[in-house]
């Protein structure tokens, strides 16, 4: 299987233009982020799970990156009303939960579920080869996006050949505990991996070198901007610009 | 070893953004063409790296390296640091885009000084003992740094943070212990296998 599965169900959203949606979740993202207040934030929520609702996230591999998150959220929920001064809202024993605190819990979780949920649907449902040339459409520098396109084309292959190495070690009888032994074979494993891993990259470079590689990636695939795009764009502009208003409530 | 979104405030997050910028900006004035492939094959392989789950005590935990990644990699540990954390964003939910800066700073700082302190000694030494020992330093060392940036990065957020900041950095010792064995036994077997895989740090 491979290790770098995107979200690859059709939708509306899937159709839309990459270099918008990079653009979209980068500037929401960041508004998001630092918005003080609970009516832009509780507005971020409903418009990210509107999203979520039209990249038509399947239910339980969504929930399932969802969790990780809000499992984080739960020990801020757990600690924060009580390490964080301010007024009392109730007492427990020796433990007084704040306001402040409950507030800036809740102010998080917000914020970090609506993030998540608009990259999840925004660039989780991107195939990562188009992403990075999407990337590479927004002015991110050239070297950065070579780097990241030849990043993902190696990551399936050594999994691979990771995954054959642990089989190899399993048949042999390994089976990892917590033991000096174990960590030594783990070290040994990845170092073999990366042994060739290094030779790999000398075959690429002579096979590249050949090809005339002077550092520079061609994309090949034509982007056409259209009308949904621009539906696209005007819908996400109206976000961003009810986000700023619902702040300055 | 992420901040997860939502958490830090906005100039924490800019701050971070900036100086990660730079360092990214740094490693790639430094990576020439011809350099491209070795980094993006070992930064795939770092990236397979950190979906092992070893165990500790009763935990599991998964590697994180980035000692390592400065040992092999230089200055290019930030760029390479920046799209392995982009895709476990992106792919696990992971850490977060608006934390990109942070988490890629507090990754990659560590990883170019423990290649800086460390770098000269694990070339030139030629006894196993002095390169597992070196290398148990780098692995270790850099968790630690990594997670006390971590736990500062954290504190910005207010001082309700400071528990949860505290309980993170003494989650991470074990680690540490962990991430500097591994390492240790990654760079005594590369350096009979593949010395030559050492030579270019920081370069």
């Amino acid at each position: 299987m491979s290790c770098l599965a995107y979200i690859e169900r059709d939708s509306v959203l899937k159709r839309c233009d990459p270099r918008l949606k990079v653009a979209a979740a980068f500037l929401l993202s960041m508004l998001i982020s630092v918005c003080p207040r609970f009516p832009a934030l509780g507005l971020a929520l409903l418009l990210s799970a509107g999203l979520a609702v039209l990249a038509r996230l399947p239910a339980g591999p969504a929930s399932r990156r969802m969790l990780r998150l809000n499992g984080f959220m739960l020990l801020l929920w757990a600690v924060l009303p009580i390490s964080t001064p301010g007024e009392p809202l109730a007492c427990l024993g020796p433990f007084i939960f704040s306001r402040e605190g409950a507030a800036l819990a809740g102010a998080i979780t917000l914020k970090g579920n609506a993030i998540v949920l608009i990259y999840t649907s925004l660039l989780s449902t991107i195939e990562q080869a188009k992403l990075g040339h999407a990337l590479k459409r927004l002015h991110v520098p050239g070297k950065l996006v070579v780097l990241f396109l030849f990043t993902i084309r190696y990551i399936d292959i050594l999994h691979h050949e990771y995954e054959r190495l642990a089989a190899a070690m399993k048949t042999r009888g390994f089976r990892p505990r917590v033991s000096l032994h174990t960590y030594r074979t783990y070290g040994y494993l990845l170092a073999m991996l990366l042994t060739r891993s290094l030779d790999r990259a000398e075959r690429i470079m002579e096979a590249m070198k050949c090809r005339g590689f002077v550092g520079k990636y061609h994309v090949l695939d034509e982007l056409s901007f259209a009308s949904r795009d621009a539906v696209f764009a005007i819908v996400s502009f109206a976000a961003l610009v009810s986000l700023v208003a619902a702040a300055q409530l | 070893m992420h901040i997860s979104e939502g958490v830090l405030p906005g100039i924490t997050l800019a701050a971070g953004a900036a100086v990660a910028a730079a360092g990214v900006g740094a490693g790639l004035k430094k990576m020439d063409h011809d350099r491209i492939p070795r980094t993006a094959v070992l930064s795939a392989a770092l990236f397979v790296a950190s979906l092992i789950h070893v165990p500790v005590g009763y935990a599991n935990v998964h590697l994180s390296l980035n000692g390592l990644a400065g040992l092999l990699l230089g200055w290019s540990a930030f760029p390479a640091l920046l799209i392995s954390l982009f895709l476990q964003a992106i792919l696990f939910q992971y850490g977060g885009l608006t934390t990109l800066g942070v988490n890629t700073f507090n990754m990659a700082l560590p990883a170019v000084l423990c290649a800086a302190l460390l770098g000269g000694v694990i070339r030139k030494t030629r006894s196993n003992q002095a390169i597992l020992f070196a290398g148990f330093a780098g692995g270790a060392g850099a968790v630690v740094l990594s997670t006390g940036l971590l736990a500062l990065s954290l504190m910005t957020a207010g001082e309700g943070f400071i528990v949860i900041a505290g309980t993170v950095a003494v989650a991470h010792l074990p680690v540490a212990v962990l991430e500097g064995l591994v390492t240790g036994s990654i760079l005594v077997f590369l350096k009979s296998v593949k010395p030559e895989a050492l030579e270019s740090s920081l370069r």
